[in-house]
């Protein structure tokens, strides 16, 4: 590890340049529209909670940050769980099509889902799934599951597989091992795993918003409604861009000791 | 080749251990000589490898000291120490060749080419590894790893002690003995100290001079296998060490005999006078010392078959004694499962501890 | 070496189904519509690769291949080094591990068209903090008007936006390297610079890879954020290939050009990750899958 004189002073570097543009939003949230196009302050000169209080106010708002969090939590677990048998199984094993199956999951996430708008709205109109949190969390599937799996494996083939073999000697059952040894092992990436699906599909606005219309409607409806008559509304894009940072910061906060170093490596 | 003092050595992670919960070490003194081979045996989380790295200096104690040849060694980081650890998975540099696997200590040392190969070569040849010496090292398989670990730390001439932490715990059965082997011949040719940490009683009593017992930080007993088994001193020893381990059965002490379940069982001169004063203790005694008859005798205890298994060179039979069970291996069995026999207990061979501790 | 057993298609089939389900439909109607001139409600006329060829023909399509190739290189080149450096000096654990996560994360969280205009505000000389700092120091900076000032401004907030996902992404690599490597390494003598070339570097392969492959496609795909930062300008000069297809598509309304253009789109993005990944596979240990 490099010297601590180096890394420290490096990091700080990184987090301030990097925090600029969030202060920035902040800045720009507590502001009017006017004194954001007017003129450079570095902290708001009439500060004002109008932009926050708009958004509390709107009860679409408040309704699309829970739709989306449904939507999200439900695309996150389903993804992540039928990922990782997926990713074992690429991990450990070769079978007909392995190599080809594999690359072709991330050829999901090659094209811009504006591509699949038209097409999407065809399917879940017809399925019957439109305006449902489960239509959206399936249709941000296509690109979250082959990240997760891709993820997972890279994760799962730096164990050794002698660890599955010791284990099976050990007397542990599949599920047993897969649990208790196998999972603590590849925790990190986990932990990783979760808050990208969580993270992508919440960032996601266009599917969202094409397969909602009413009792699903997600953020994604404020976020571009913003411009009215009087042109951009600077203040309450910011607030709310402010306001959608809060679930994913969460998100990081519970997987942190997944990411994080909890405990050494188990033995077996 | 290096003696090892441990003086007063303790470790626990709170600033201010007071009771031994506290300790994940307790404290200890112990030499171990030069040259020898030394297995620390202990279930999971007994200590043994902290034990381990506080030797090799991965880990510095809290308490006390640790020499090497009389040299105080305590605040020396590992690559001043002249030791060689091998771990529980091969630890090999992924990118490399096997050469420059074994290479890599002596580069860094800023050895010379030409000695770097020479010695690389001797290294490789005691350890069977001549002909990979080209290949890359992430494709061989995991036994064949181990030796490149184990490898890297014999090619410093001035290794002193090769330290393992439960090394054969990811071969395959069948190559774990000659893995075994070949460390036996390593051993006797490069005459180092060798310490071996392993929860296998096998492992450790076939490979070891002398057996370094622990149980939740404590070492109970350190001797060669025979006295393990013979005299263990503490009623862990007799329970780990042997299949099945040694009978504990709680007895009480009266009127100069020990009373299991109510049988009354001679106690020998020495062993009276040892277990006076103490109303509550543990009677200790091998499977294979439980004699078994068909009447009852002196100091024989009254206990009903329960099961009887043939295992070709021996019976293995359990057998109910009130209410505790009691083991025996024995020669012939003429009894069956139901039957009432008498278990002898050869007082030369019956062991009593007190709280756990080993008085007669 | 791996076992062979086919059985493991099990394993993969939930993942086979709900990728399919939402991916096979989708590219077959784009297929469908790619070779077809579709004039009206119900009525098409069957052109085969007409539209492909005069996509390929269009001279406002190689400038923004070209810009986007450009643009992608150096996203990689900048974030992948960047990211692990980053990472390298996070700490592996404790309170300050977990609040500097969450900080690095937060650029990740917000909208994409949120991200371009706080940008917009960001980067203008008269009322962006980033804009008058520059035009203190000395440069004459106007992300509107100057090309390469747009490029820039661009470029670094891309590098703002998404360095963080390379970031976690080796972060979790590297804890998940066992304590028993950096401990040889000491008994071995290495420096620190041993220990990062032969033990975190190679160990980083499949993390990296990911990041690299992960950057490359949503990089070469990215349309919001510089759309709503400079509006693809000035002049076309920061129109990439999403922006030039959306117009197209959107301006004209022609799904059959639309529709060939995407599926161009997707075979070269699909080509590149193709030659990355196989390449990637080589360098590197030879026992790769």
């Amino acid at each position: 590890m490099m010297s601590k004189h180096i890394t420290r002073p490096l990091l700080a570097l990184y987090l301030l340049l990097s925090l600029l543009p969030i202060y920035w939003m902040l800045n720009m949230s507590l502001k009017t529209n006017a004194e954001i196009v007017g003129t450079l302050t570095l902290w708001p000169q009439n500060l004002t909670f109008d932009n926050f209080r708009t958004i509390f106010t709107d009860p679409s708002w408040y309704d699309g940050y829970i739709n989306s969090i449904i939507y999200v939590l439900i695309n996150m677990v389903l993804s992540v769980a039928i990922a990782l048998p997926a990713a074992y199984a690429f991990s450990r094993y070769r079978f007909l099509g392995d190599k080809h199956l594999f690359f072709w999951l991330l050829t999901n996430r090659m094209t811009p889902p504006a591509v699949f708008l038209l097409p999407f709205f065809q399917l879940y109109s017809t399925v019957g799934l439109m305006d449902t949190h489960v239509a959206v969390a399936l249709a941000h599937m296509v690109f979250n599951v082959p990240l997760a799996v891709w993820i997972l494996e890279g994760f799962m083939s730096g164990v050794p597989k002698e660890i599955d073999e010791t284990a099976y000697i050990d007397g542990y059952s599949f599920p047993a091992f897969f649990v208790k040894i196998f999972l603590p092992m590849i925790k990190a990436g986990v932990g990783v795993t979760m808050f990208f699906c969580f993270m992508f599909s919440w960032v996601e606005l266009l599917l969202a918003r094409t397969l909602t219309s009413v009792n699903a409607k997600p953020i994604a409806a404020t976020m571009t409604r913003t411009v009215s008559a009087a042109g951009m509304d600077w203040g309450v894009l910011a607030a709310a861009g402010v306001l959608t940072i809060v679930p994913g910061a969460l998100v990081i906060w519970f997987v942190r000791h997944y990411i994080a170093k909890g405990f050494a490596m188990g033995r077996v | 080749m290096a003696r090892i003092e441990l003086v007063e050595l303790a470790h626990a992670y709170k600033p201010n251990p007071t009771q031994p919960g506290d300790y994940a070490l307790r404290p200890m003194t112990m030499t171990w000589d030069d040259g020898g081979a030394y297995a620390l045996l202990g279930p999971s989380g007994c200590g043994k490898t902290t034990l381990l790295n506080i030797i090799s200096g991965l880990v510095r104690p809290s308490h006390g000291r640790v020499l090497f040849d009389g040299k105080d060694v305590t605040a020396l980081p590992p690559e001043q120490r002249n030791i060689a650890q091998v771990f529980q998975f091969p630890v090999i540099y992924d990118t490399m060749t096997v050469f420059d696997n074994l290479a890599f200590p002596l580069r860094n040392r800023g050895w010379g080419a030409a000695e770097v190969g020479r010695r690389v070569s001797q290294v490789a040849e005691m350890l069977d590894l001549t002909s990979d010496l080209k290949h890359r090292a992430s494709g061989l398989s995991a036994d064949a790893k181990q030796k490149i670990s184990l490898g890297r730390g014999l090619v410093r001439p001035d290794v002193a002690a090769v330290l393992f932490d439960e090394p054969l715990t990811v071969i395959d059965p069948h190559l774990k003995w000659l893995l075994r082997r070949k460390l036996k011949e390593i051993h006797h040719e490069l005459k180092l100290s060798l310490i071996y940490v392993t929860h296998d009683q096998v492992e450790a009593l076939t490979f070891a001079d002398k057996v370094v017992v622990m149980t939740q930080g404590e070492v109970v007993q350190a001797g060669s296998a025979q006295e393990l088994f013979e005299e263990p001193a503490h009623t862990f020893v007799g329970y780990f060490i042997g299949n099945p381990g040694m009978n504990l059965l709680p007895c009480t002490v009266r009127d100069g005999a020990a009373y299991v379940e109510g049988n009354g069982i001679a106690l020998s001169d020495k062993a009276r006078a040892a277990l006076k004063g103490a109303a509550q203790a543990t009677l200790g005694i091998r499977p294979e010392f439980v004699e078994c008859a068909s009447a009852p005798g002196q100091g024989a205890a009254q206990a009903t078959v329960s099961t009887v298994r043939d295992l070709g060179t021996h019976f293995l039979a359990e057998f109910q004694v009130g209410a505790r069970s009691v083991a025996a291996k024995l020669r012939t069995m003429h009894a069956v499962p139901g039957e009432t026999v008498w278990l002898r207990l050869p007082p030369e061979r019956t062991l009593y501890y007190v709280n756990d501790k080993r008085v007669a | 070496m791996k076992p062979y057993n086919n059985r493991a298609w099990f394993l993969i089939l939930p993942v086979i189904l709900a990728v399919a389900f939402s991916a096979i439909l989708p590219l077959m109607t784009i297929v469908n519509y790619s070779v077809q001139d579709i004039l009206g409600p119900g009525q098409s006329v069957f052109v085969g690769t007409e539209w492909f060829q005069m996509v390929m023909r269009d001279s406002e399509l190689h400038g923004a291949l070209l810009r986007q190739i450009l643009f992608s290189l150096s996203v990689l080149a900048i974030e992948i080094p960047l990211g692990i450096l980053i990472a390298l000096t996070l700490p592996a654990q404790g309170w300050r591990a977990s609040l500097a996560l969450v900080l690095i994360a937060l650029p990740l969280l917000i909208p994409w068209n949120v991200v371009g205009t706080i940008w917009q505000i960001f980067g203008r000389g008269d009322i962006g903090l980033l804009g008058y700092t520059i035009n203190q120091i000395g440069f004459s900076y106007n992300y509107s008007a100057n090309p390469i000032d747009a490029w820039v401004t661009v470029l670094a907030m891309d590098v703002w936006h998404w360095t963080p996902l390379v970031v976690l992404l080796c972060y979790a690599g590297l804890r998940a390297i066992p304590d028993a490597y950096y401990q040889a390494a000491k008994i071995d003598g290495a420096s620190r610079w041993a220990v990062f070339r032969f033990i975190q570097l190679p160990k980083l392969r499949n993390v990296l890879m990911i990041a690299v492959l992960l950057r490359f496609m949503d990089s070469f795909m990215i349309y919001t954020e510089p759309f709503v930062l400079t509006g693809g300008g000035p002049g076309s000069t920061t129109t990439f290939l999403s922006q030039y297809l959306t117009t197209k598509a959107v301006g004209q309304f022609d799904l059959g050009p639309a529709a060939a253009f995407s599926l161009i789109y997707f075979l070269i993005i699909l080509l590149f990750c193709f030659v990355l990944y196989n390449w990637m596979q080589r360098v590197g240990t030879g026992d790769a899958k």
